[in-house]
């Protein structure tokens, strides 16, 4: 039982690293991106391809998954996204979800439809005891990295300088840029990080989701409900939904399995009509 | 000086003159204009003219319709939906259901797929009442799944992943067959679309149209008019759920075979680009965009066959990208005459 939960803990936490990129980029910037999860598929697909073909270990793939996604969300927020963060939701919405058909398709086309695997390190196998609770070692790893994460997030954005800017070229943009803060480089560092954290997510998340080129949409509504459960205020609300979404996910699959995802969704378009800012976030 | 004044005043009495009473201002608007009169005589004289796209033909009268629905919410009362195929898929599974059962009679499956849906419909308007954009989405998107996963789940009754099998469809009004060419199937669907049309028409000009178009613009401001505001989108959210379930009810009658496909994610994205191609908020765009849609897609299927999804996501981003408002002005201006005829305000 305490299995389950630590199971669901580390679920919770890997869901939490693929998506508090969008908790930034749609908390923070107002931006409906529903091709987050197309970068975490992008992620997941260049630490395949390091780890099997180019005989990179594993623990130095997962800094360079982060990068090389955190650059093609660079890349595509220099050359696409900028031009929409003005526009409509509806916009925002048909130009991601475009996105996302073009990055199944094209991940269909290079890399084949079946699931991908990748062999971790001997290190990470296995499970060991703790007081009789069965420890996943890789799972242990998640929780670890998620953990650091959260913390470091918290701290760039509630207290460096470089948060105090992005929160500054958020609220106004106009008045951020009078006052000398480079707010487009700004937003493009934010997104490109957004991008790389879900890269590092969907690094991670092979091992234990499964990867193949419907990963985006299928992780898609996974995603928007961390970040639309959580609310935005912080970053902590985006946590404990992940966390309350993983524990209840995986707990149901174990005790329940005949329901499915049913269980999910109706609870979170329960939260969402009683509260629709989020369960921990301050009314507007 | 004095031409000048006069030139003002002149062009005071130009712009005042067209103002009409409110009654007058309506029937003008409801005025049938030429190019409408000549899109269904096409339409229907195509039962004749093409008697071999009649299954391609049937498919773009449901996925116009389907669309069709699509606008009443979306164009007219501003409300993004990503779950619309939950209405659609309900409605043909319970036509399926019917026609598996013994109640095949195509016009009452139609009724009945339409009542289910459209209470489906009722119910779930409750949950997009209040929150953003955002929440709206999600719930919408919500609640599709769980309908695809009741319907993935209940496989004694629906078949699950195989699909529903065995549904015998008997002649419409138990006087015309369905055949293996699709000519009744075609004919069938655009009588059906047509006059849900007449229907949507008539509502979007009627005064409750005109306030849901308020709603739309600025619901704060509708408000205090003393529009209200909820029960008015509990009805067009119902009301477009209706036309969704027959536009299900359509497919499964017509191709006789039901399968979860109905409730994907798909459907719904694919309605939402036929609406950014036709142009959404003047009830002409779903049907157009079906047509431009399946001939795109049966193009580039034929091109591409597994690779459709690219072609269909590169269209959504360019058009995004370009700009709907730019596209529609651009024709706008292209066919100005036109569109002015086919009754869409001038921006």
């Amino acid at each position: 039982m305490l299995t389950i939960l630590f199971d669901g803990i580390a679920y919770g936490m890997l869901l939490f690293v693929l998506a508090c990129g969008l908790a930034i980029t749609l908390g923070l910037m107002n931006f409906v991106n529903l091709a987050h999860g197309a970068f975490a598929m992008a992620g997941g697909y260049a630490t395949v391809v390091m780890v099997n073909w180019l005989g990179i270990p594993f623990i130095f793939s997962l800094p360079l998954a982060f990068f090389v996604t955190a650059a093609l969300g660079l890349v595509l927020e220099r050359t696409l996204y900028r031009h929409l963060y003005g526009r409509t939701h509806l916009d925002q919405v048909l130009f991601s979800i475009g996105l996302v058909f073009m990055a199944i398709a094209s991940m269909d086309y290079l890399m084949g439809s079946s699931q991908q695997f990748y062999k971790l390190p001997e290190a990470l196998k296995g499970q060991f005891d703790v007081f009789g609770v069965g420890i996943g070692r890789y799972r242990l790893l998640i929780v670890v990295i998620c953990g650091l994460l959260a913390l470091g997030l918290q701290i760039v954005l509630a207290k460096s300088l470089f948060g105090a800017r992005l929160r500054a070229a958020v609220d106004d943009p106009r008045v951020a840029r009078g006052l000398g803060i480079p707010v487009n480089s700004v937003f493009a560092i934010t997104f490109a990080v957004g991008s790389g954290l879900a890269g590092l997510g969907g690094a991670l998340a092979t091992e234990i989701t499964g990867l193949d080129p419907t990963f985006p949409l299928k992780f898609m509504l996974y995603f928007l409900i961390v970040v639309t459960v959580g609310g935005t205020s912080s970053l902590t609300g985006p946590l404990l939904a992940a966390l309350l979404l993983g524990i209840t996910d995986v707990t149901g699959k174990y005790l329940a399995p005949q329901f499915g995802a049913f269980f999910i969704y109706a609870v979170m378009i329960l939260i969402l009509t009683l509260r629709p800012q989020g369960l921990f976030s301050r009314e507007k | 000086m004095r031409m000048s004044s006069r030139e003002v005043s002149s062009s005071e009495i130009k712009t005042t003159q067209p103002a009409l009473t409110p009654q007058a201002f309506l029937l003008a608007k409801t005025k049938w204009r030429w190019p409408e009169v000549a899109f269904w005589l096409v339409a229907f004289s195509l039962i004749w003219l093409m008697p071999n796209r009649h299954l391609l033909l049937n498919e773009i009268a449901i996925l116009g319709l389907f669309a069709l629905s699509i606008d009443l919410i979306l164009g007219f009362a501003g409300i993004i939906s990503l779950g619309h195929a939950a209405f659609f898929g309900l409605g043909a599974y319970a036509a399926g259901l019917m026609a598996k059962h013994g109640i095949g009679e195509p016009v009452v499956g139609l009724l009945v797929a339409g009542g289910i849906a459209g209470i489906a419909g009722f119910f779930s308007s409750f949950l997009i009442l209040r929150g953003s954009d955002l929440t709206r989405l999600m719930i919408t998107l919500g609640v599709a799944l769980i309908f695809h996963e009741i319907a993935n789940r209940m496989a004694w009754l629906t078949g699950g992943a195989d699909g529903l099998l065995g549904i015998i469809i008997p002649p419409i009004l138990g006087q015309f067959e369905f055949d293996f060419r699709g000519a009744t199937a075609y004919t069938y669907s655009l009588v059906v679309l047509f006059l849900l049309f007449l229907l949507a028409r008539r509502i979007i000009h009627s005064p409750f149209g005109l306030s849901l178009k308020a709603l739309k613009d600025n619901r704060l401001r509708a408000g205090t008019i003393g529009i209200a505001s909820a029960r008015r989108i509990v009805a067009i959210y119902t009301l477009a759920a209706a036309y969704a379930g027959i536009a299900g009810g359509l497919l499964t009658q017509t191709t006789a075979f039901v399968s979860l496909e109905v409730l994907d994610f798909a459907r719904s994205a694919d309605a939402l680009l036929v609406l950014v191609i036709g142009g959404s908020g003047y009830l002409y765009g779903g049907p157009i965009g079906a047509i431009f849609f399946k001939i795109m897609k049966d193009g580039l299927s034929a091109l591409t066959p597994a690779y459709w999804l690219f072609w269909m996501g590169f269209a959504l981003v360019v058009l995004v990208l370009v700009g709907r408002d730019r596209i529609t002005g651009f024709a706008d201006r292209l066919f100005a005459p036109v569109v002015a005829l086919f009754g869409r305000k001038a921006r």
